[in-house]
Order: C-alpha cells, then sequence, then structure tokens
C-alpha cells in the first residue's frame, strides 16, 4: 500500500511542486477519466432501472425512487418532498397525476387525500442498485448457458490454437528445408485477406461438415492464425541454435526438443499468443453469428445482441450482461499484464 | 574402444569449400586438439563429428562402424558447447538428468549419476540452481557435468574456454587434464589457443582453410613442424622466420647484411632461397658476435623476458632473455648468437 501512495504521490523533486509535476498529474488523470471513464459509466449505468438508464440529464451513481407501500393501494408509491402553501415541508406518496396537479396522501394518514402542484414537489430518490439487471437475465434467459458456451470455445481454442501455431512455428523456425520461407511468405499472406471475404466458403465447409450450430464450428476455423505462427517463429529465432543442437546430442526427440526445450523458452511469446487468443475468441461477434443459429449454442456476444430488438432494446439488461462480459478480458489482463508487457516488448508485436 | 576414423570427409556449404577431405584416425582414449586460426574449419568439423553437419563427401566411423547417415542423438556423442548450451529454464540437476531421462534410464540409476558428477566436479551444492544464477566457471563445469553423466563414446567440446577469464581458464584446464585422467575416455577438443593445445592434447591436429596440416604429439610440432605454418603457428611467441639463401653447404646467409650462420643444409643447391626457423628460446645474447640487433621493445612478464629485436632486411626478431627477474638493459644494441 505505501508502494502506491509513493507512486501516487511521486514528484521530480520531493516535497516540491514542480510544474511539470501539475502538468504530468492534469495529463494522466485526462487519460484516466478517458481511458477509464466510459468503463465506470458502463459499470455504475448497469446497475440502474430500465427508468433510472432514461432519465434526463442522466445521474452517475444509480439512483431510484423510493417507494412507499402505503394502505389502500395496491402498487407501492412513489415519495415526493413536497412544499406547503405555508412553507413547510413534508414527505408525501403520489397517488396519480392530472395535469399540473398530484394527489398525494401522507403515508401516516392514507386516507386524506392531498392536491399539491406538481412543481412544488421533488422526488425523494435514494441511492439502489438494480441488481435484477444481473440476476433477471442470468435465470430468465440461458446466460449461464452463454457464458459457458463462451468459455468453452476461448479456453478450447486458445489451446488449440497454441498447440497448432507453436509447432508450425517450431517447424519454421527451426528446420531448414526447401520451401521455407515460401510457405511462411504464403502464411503471412493470408494476413491480408480479410475475414468477410472467407466468410461464405467457410460456412460452405463448415456447412458440409455438418458443424452448423456446433461450438466446433467457431472453433476450428480460427484456430490457425498466421499471426500466431508469425509471432512464435519470431520468437523462436532468438533462441541459441546451440540448446536445439545441445538437446539434439543429449538423445532427445524432436517431440521432446519440441515441448520440453522450445516451449517453456517461448512461455513469453505464448503468453502473449494465449493473452490475444482469449481476448480474440471473447469477443468475437461476425463468425459466431453466421454459423450459430440455435439459442443454446449463442456464445455471450451473440447473447447480448439478442437484447438489442428491432423496436426496443432493453438497456438496462444489455448493459449488464456487457459488464460480465467484460469482467474474464479485465481478470486476464489484470493478472497477465506482465506477460504482455514483457511478451509485447520481446515480441516486437503490437 | 571407442575409436573414430574420418576418411575424406569433405563439407561445403553452398559453394564454399570448408573442409578439403579430412583423413584422422582418433585411438581410444586419446585426448586430441584442433587447433588452427579462426576459419579453418576445427569447428565445422567437431560439427561434422558429433552429426551436426553433415558431410558432403566421406565417411565418418565410430568403433569400425559407419556413422555418417546417422543423426546427433544416435552417435553416443556427447559436447560441450562453447556457449554452454545449458537449458536456461531447468535446475543444474535437471540438465544434467535431461540426458538419461531421454535415454530411458531409471530414476535412481539417473540421480546416482549426476550426483557422481556433480561431486567430481563440485557441483553438489548448486544442483538445485537455475544456470543464470550460477558464475561462468560453475556453467562451464555443468556443461561439462552434462557430458560426463552420459558416458558418452566420445567427448567432444568447442573451445570450452573462450569465456571464461584467463584465471579461470588455466584452473579449468588443468581440472580438464585431470579428467581425462580420471575418465580415460576419448576426448576430442577444438580450440584457437595454443597454449591449450600444448597442455592438454596428447595429439594435436593443426588445420588451416580447411586442410590438416599435421598431426603430432606436442613436442613433434613444436621442435619438428613440417612446414612453416604450423612452425609458426605453435609456440609463443612465434618462432622466428629468417628468409636466407644457402651461401654454400652448411652456410646460410640471413639479413640484408649477408650474416652468415651455420647449419645443416642437406641437399640444397647453393643460392637456393631457404627460411630459417629459430624459437626465441634458442636465441641468447651475446656482446662480440652473432646477428647484430637493434632493440626495440624489451617484455617484463616477471618470470621471464623478452627482447624484440631488428635487423635490416629481416622481420622483428623475439628473443628470450632468460628468467633473470631484473636484468636490465640500457644498451642500445645487442647481438644474438644462435646456439645451434
Amino acid at each position: 500500500m505505501s508502494l502506491v501512495t509513493k507512486l501516487a504521490t511521486a514528484r521530480r523533486k520531493p516535497g516540491r511542486w514542480h510544474w511539470t509535476d501539475v502538468a504530468a498529474y492534469a495529463y494522466l488523470a485526462l487519460g484516466v477519466v478517458l481511458m477509464f471513464g466510459p468503463v465506470a459509466w458502463l459499470a455504475m449505468s448497469s446497475f440502474k432501472t430500465q427508468a433510472g438508464l432514461l432519465e434526463f440529464p442522466p445521474s452517475l451513481l444509480p439512483m431510484s425512487q423510493r417507494e412507499v407501500v402505503v394502505a389502500g393501494h395496491a402498487q407501492p408509491l412513489p415519495l415526493f418532498e413536497v412544499t406547503m402553501p405555508d412553507g413547510s415541508t413534508r414527505v408525501l406518496a403520489q397517488v396519480r397525476r392530472i395535469g399540473i396537479q398530484a394527489q398525494m396522501v401522507d403515508p401516516a394518514n392514507p386516507a386524506e387525500v392531498i392536491r399539491v402542484p406538481i412543481d412544488k414537489r421533488t422526488l425523494v430518490r435514494e441511492f439502489k442498485l438494480a441488481t435484477e439487471n444481473y440476476t433477471e437475465p442470468l435465470e430468465r434467459f440461458a446466460f449461464m448457458r452463454f457464458l459457458w458456451n463462451s468459455v468453452f470455445v476461448t479456453v478450447v481454442a486458445t489451446i488449440i490454437t497454441l498447440i497448432i501455431n507453436s509447432m508450425a512455428a517450431y517447424a519454421l523456425s527451426i528446420y531448414e528445408f526447401r520451401g521455407k520461407n515460401t510457405v511462411m511468405l504464403m502464411v503471412i499472406g493470408t494476413l491480408m485477406i480479410p475475414i468477410t471475404i472467407i466468410l461464405v466458403p467457410v460456412y460452405l465447409v463448415v456447412t458440409e461438415l455438418g458443424l452448423v450450430n456446433s461450438l466446433w464450428a467457431v472453433i476450428l476455423p480460427g484456430a490457425a492464425t498466421p499471426t500466431g505462427v508469425f509471432l512464435l517463429r519470431q520468437y523462436m529465432l532468438t533462441l541459441p541454435r546451440d540448446l536445439i543442437e545441445a538437446a539434439r546430442m543429449d538423445k532427445a526427440s524432436e517431440w521432446q526438443i519440441y515441448w520440453r526445450i522450445v516451449m517453456p523458452l517461448a512461455m513469453p511469446a505464448l503468453a502473449v499468443l494465449a493473452i490475444f487468443s482469449v481476448m480474440w475468441r471473447w469477443n468475437e461477434f461476425l463468425w459466431p453469428l453466421a454459423v450459430l443459429t440455435k439459442t443454446e449454442s449463442y456464445t455471450l456476444q451473440i447473447g447480448l445482441n439478442a437484447f438489442q430488438g428491432e423496436l426496443q432494446t432493453q438497456w438496462h439488461y444489455l448493459l449488464a450482461m456487457t459488464v460480465v462480459t467484460l469482467l474474464p478480458v479485465a481478470l486476464v489482463f489484470v493478472f497477465l499484464q506482465r506477460f504482455i508487457t514483457t511478451g509485447i516488448a520481446n515480441t516486437g508485436m503490437k | 574402444m571407442s575409436e573414430l576414423s574420418l576418411t575424406g570427409v569433405r563439407k561445403s556449404f553452398g559453394s564454399t569449400h570448408v573442409l578439403h577431405g579430412i583423413d584422422l584416425h582418433v585411438a581410444h582414449g586419446e585426448f586430441v586438439v584442433f587447433v588452427g586460426p579462426s576459419g579453418c574449419g576445427k569447428s565445422t568439423l567437431l560439427r561434422v563429428i558429433a552429426g551436426l553437419e553433415e558431410v558432403t563427401d566421406g565417411a565418418v566411423a565410430i568403433d569400425g562402424t559407419d556413422v555418417t547417415g546417422l543423426p546427433a542423438s544416435e552417435r553416443g556423442l556427447a559436447m560441450v558447447f562453447q556457449s554452454y548450451a545449458l537449458y536456461p529454464h531447468m535446475s543444474v540437476y535437471k540438465n544434467m538428468a535431461f540426458a538419461l531421462e531421454n535415454m530411458g534410464l531409471p530414476r535412481d540409476e539417473i540421480d546416482k549419476r549426476v550426483r557422481r558428477a556433480a561431486g567430481m566436479l563440485q557441483l553438489t551444492d548448486y544442483l538445485e540452481r537455475k544456470p543464470r544464477a550460477l558464475s561462468g566457471g560453475q556453467r562451464q563445469r555443468v556443461a561439462i557435468g552434462r557430458a560426463i553423466v552420459r558416458d558418452p563414446k566420445i567427448f567432444l567440446f568447442d573451445e570450452p574456454l573462450s569465456n571464461l577469464d584467463a584465471e579461470l581458464r588455466v584452473a579449468t584446464r588443468k581440472e580438464l587434464a585431470g579428467l581425462h585422467a580420471e575418465l580415460g575416455g576419448t576426448m576430442i577438443y577444438v580450440t584457437h589457443d595454443q597454449v591449450e593445445a600444448m597442455t592438454l592434447a596428447d595429439r594435436i591436429v593443426v588445420l588451416q582453410a580447411g586442410k590438416i596440416e599435421q598431426v603430432g604429439t606436442p613436442l613433434e610440432l613444436y621442435n619438428r613442424p613440417d612446414n612453416l605454418f604450423v612452425a609458426g603457428f605453435i609456440g609463443s611467441p612465434r618462432m622466428n622466420l629468417l628468409p636466407g639463401t644457402v651461401a654454400r653447404p652448411g652456410i646460410v646467409t640471413v639479413g640484408d647484411g649477408g650474416h652468415e650462420i651455420a647449419c645443416e643444409t642437406a641437399t640444397l643447391a647453393s643460392g637456393a632461397p631457404v627460411t630459417l626457423g629459430v624459437r626465441p628460446e634458442h636465441l641468447s645474447l651475446s656482446e662480440s658476435q652473432g646477428l647484430p640487433l637493434a632493440i626495440e621493445l624489451v617484455e617484463r612478464l616477471g618470470g621471464e623476458s623478452y627482447l624484440y629485436g631488428a635487423s635490416p632486411g629481416l622481420p622483428q626478431i623475439p628473443a628470450f632473455l632468460g628468467t633473470a627477474r631484473s636484468s636490465r638493459t640500457s644498451r642500445e644494441a645487442a647481438q644474438l648468437r644462435d646456439p645451434s
């Protein structure tokens, strides 16, 4: 903790404010607001009720009207603070509003109806988290199912990606063979083809294989990524040849060299690729949308899309589930940040 | 028995020819050193023996079995690399055990062998450390240990001491010599340092430009070099190679002054150009007779001193001044006498 305070109050010369300190902190604060502001707003808005979301002017914190149950009324009534004609203020519950007049009752004395001009009353609001935004979609909709599908796709696809790409990279970096550079160029060349171009052909292949509506249809087509092969190959090229040769002298089989020497040493690059793969897979939208048509095989991203109807968007659910969707990637970043920075620095990838 | 024989080994990288027909036989238990200047092909030759490079032509045989087509892993050799090539993610123990695991030995046998090698190399306290936590000398010993545990047919060393500082190099050199005496295995050692070659080798192979110049025991090479290259390469400071002419049988003249030196001329005709090779330690100072020399530099190494002098028409001549601790050479010129 002391390290954090030390970092957060660091100055050019201890104990004195130089103008560059002020400028640096102002700049960084601006950066925090720009980067983190939308996320913070999303997180706070996800706890607002549907009415709270549409409120204008918008509030930062999730506030909602305080309501009270009054005898003789089936629905809970909203509470207002009312300035009475004699100048005193009372807290009254509104029964109904007619034009510019509101009919109100005192919750303690529900029999007496008081008429109040609407400009004399203000809403009594309280801080309230609309946790039902989270619980309802998770219960009513198959969101747990979507979450599981997304996790499955992400984890399995990342593992397959790491294994396949590292094997290709191993062959393309450690071995010498005719056409090696041609193969590498072709692999990199596929980077130039956007997914929209191959969407239809790949869809046809997937249909032929009978994989439509199966999660494997999402996992398999993208398992071998040229980016991953390139990234790993570049890293493996930096491993000393002597190590590979020492392993050969040590009677290691090619598999053992790959698995016990090259893979552990390529860990920084593998970590970077794993992080990228998790991000790609988790955020993937277009391709799953094309091949997954049944609700039970939806991933989270497709599930989120379902909240956005043609006529109406259920913003409160959408925002809450967006937060749920963001969490795993955020966690990946928090815990693997070290690998990302060192790994990217090492691999020259950005 | 672990013998090695090379017959007509050639190696080319594209159009670059690195080895031009090497024939060599290494007997069991022999310590053979390949020595030569940088780029002479000595490391390539070692890698060909190891199986890390394929030969372009010729054959490699171990114990009479042709292994030319066998990959490195099946030749049963162990190699110590110049860079040590320790696996950075494995502990010292794992580094040494890796090859044994690959050989499929039982766990207790692996443990026994690793601990024995670690004991021999004083590495017992460092077995759990990662290579990066070791000093250069310790890493070197781990690399050697990794070779020893294998109990290989032949040990190959590729300039193993070149990354160590001078003091450690001498100490490790002695350890290696001790190790060879203890293990008795066949060892092939590549170096460009002729002191290492002289001190370690049973036999030295001098290579230049992909060809063997001479093979022999250190003293054979030192005393009876076959050619000018070997004569100039072995020995420090270099042997004096003085261009001259046969004046008459038994007499050779050198330098602009036509100084006459008596030596055996065998069947050489008068007037034939010759090169006279004299080791610095075979020259001695003389006040009155011999080759006149202008002193350019005196190097005092503490235990011994060398004098560098010039004579018209001859290259710079180093001469051994003896072991005198405080010889004061204040004279501008001296006379050198060839004792032979």
